[in-house]
């Protein structure tokens, strides 16, 4: 694993593609990784991309890594797509629009199968984007699963969240619901091309509009109300910007607004507050998943029978139950802390 | 997340110039079906993107479609690349219209199996469970 981990570090390919098989398939793989890792990550900066199924974002990512590889920066790509609820099987097929990347030794893309994850992520991405932070990608780009409302969890993994949208979305009532457009910082219609592209401009840049001067949210995080700030270095103003990914129109204008987004984030104390954001998130998901390892280890299999019985049957409720697990969990680690 | 379990990954790659790539997407779907990640690298690839695909997505076999009748330069060109890539050990399975007098030189090249029209997708999946078996 050491030598794995170097070689890593060295940007060697065959040893980042080893190593994220090695962290999806095995948790202690991923703690060795990332806690190994880490103090080599942070100087990523990475982009998620995001939107509905056929809205464009493969051809996107193909036409943003182009742009970005113009500019000379090597460019890690993770592509997220579904795994069957029934086989567990899925079919990788982002790489089919990322044909234009192939031979260009700058670019480094991966497909994930989601595994389960409801979020519009795997389990293991955020540890994936580690290890291309670590090998020294500084650009990198993680595509969703086709999402539709409520996949969110981008918005903690990246510093610059893209929802794309395609013309003909529905009526502008659906701008004004809760979830994916919250999370957007730069919002994107692509297929511009197609008919109605303008009025699903048009709708999204009016609810942006809306919303501005009373309760700003960024990631979801509410901010001090615009009026609080010196305009200069106030509030980030949500972008809509028209692409036609297919033809690359819109992405050199694109590729600007992401790197102002990044120079908006460095400038005020947003990157900072993200990070902050990303890095508590990550260690309540360790501690639950911490907790819950030691609850199954520490309580007898007979005992956690017992109880789900008693709940199943009605003779328990799971309040109760779920006490008692905790009592048990603090009588062994109390002694142990 | 359980410790040691591997799914397998495969990659389903269509080299060269047909344009038919139905039969690549039927075996696509079975080996879905029956639990594996497939990665679909869709038509006209070289055997460089399919080689350098198959690196980065640390796949554990690759499945060449290829009904062109350039089946024998481009199996070969896949395998002296996995070969200086240091991947020899992936094994490699084609499907496609293969004539039986090159099955012995496809063979010789180290390709693992090879499915005609005939075949069965359980017939595939079963050879491809077989083949990913990771030492």
């Amino acid at each position: 694993m050491d030598d794995l981990l170097a070689q890593v570090r060295a940007s060697r390919p065959r040893a980042i593609a080893r190593l994220i098989t090695l962290v999806e398939n095995s948790a202690s793989a991923m703690e060795t990784a990332v806690s190994t890792l880490y103090s080599f990550t942070g100087q990523a900066h990475v982009i998620g991309i995001t939107g509905p199924p056929g809205s464009g974002k493969s051809t996107l990512v193909n036409e943003l890594a182009k742009g970005f590889r113009r500019q000379g920066a090597p460019v890690g790509i993770i592509a997220v797509d579904p795994s069957s609820p029934f086989s567990g099987g899925a079919l990788l097929g982002d790489r089919v629009r990322m044909r234009d990347l192939a031979g260009d030794s700058g670019i480094f893309i991966r497909s994930m199968a989601s595994r389960g994850s409801l979020g519009g992520l795997a389990e293991a991405t955020a540890a994936v984007v580690k290890i291309l932070d670590a090998a020294g990608f500084p650009v990198i780009l993680v595509e969703t699963v086709g999402a539709g409302q409520a996949e969110v969890d981008i918005a903690n993994a990246a510093h610059t969240t893209l929802v794309i949208e395609a013309p003909g979305m529905g009526d502008d009532i659906q701008t004004f619901k809760a979830g994916i457009l919250e999370i957007a910082d730069i919002l994107v219609v692509n297929k511009a091309d197609r008919p109605g592209a303008d009025r699903t401009v048009k709708a999204l840049e009016m609810m942006l509009h809306m919303g501005e001067g009373t309760v700003v949210r960024h990631h979801g995080r509410v901010l001090t109300a615009a009026g609080d700030q010196p305009a200069t270095h106030g509030v980030w103003q949500v972008p809509v910007q028209a692409t036609i990914a297919t033809q690359g129109a819109g992405v050199p204008e694109l590729i600007a607004a992401i790197q102002r987004h990044k120079a908006h984030l460095q400038a005020t104390s947003d990157w900072l507050a993200r990070e902050k954001e990303r890095s508590w998130r990550e260690m309540e998901h360790l501690l639950r998943a911490n907790l819950l390892r030691r609850l199954q280890v520490t309580v007898a299999p007979e005992k956690r029978e017992a109880l789900v019985t008693a709940v199943a049957a009605r003779e328990m409720d799971p309040y109760t139950a779920v006490a008692e697990l905790l009592a048990q969990l603090s009588d062994t680690t109390g002694r142990a802390l | 997340m359980e410790e040691g379990q591997h799914t397998p990954r495969i990659l389903i790659g269509k080299p060269g110039l047909d344009g038919h790539d139905r039969g690549a997407k039927v075996v696509a779907r079975a080996l879905r079906d029956a639990g594996m990640e497939v990665i679909y690298t869709g038509l006209r690839q070289t055997p460089e993107m399919i080689v350098e695909a198959a690196l980065q997505e640390d796949v554990d076999a690759i499945g060449l479609s290829i009904l062109s009748g350039a089946h024998l330069p481009l199996t070969e060109r896949v395998m002296t690349l996995l070969r200086q890539n240091d991947m020899a050990d992936v094994p490699v399975f084609l499907g496609g219209i293969i004539p039986g007098d090159d099955l012995p030189v496809l063979q010789e090249m180290g390709v693992a199996g090879v499915f005609g029209p005939g075949a069965s997708t359980e017939e595939i999946v079963a050879f491809v469970r077989g083949a990913v078996q990771r030492g």
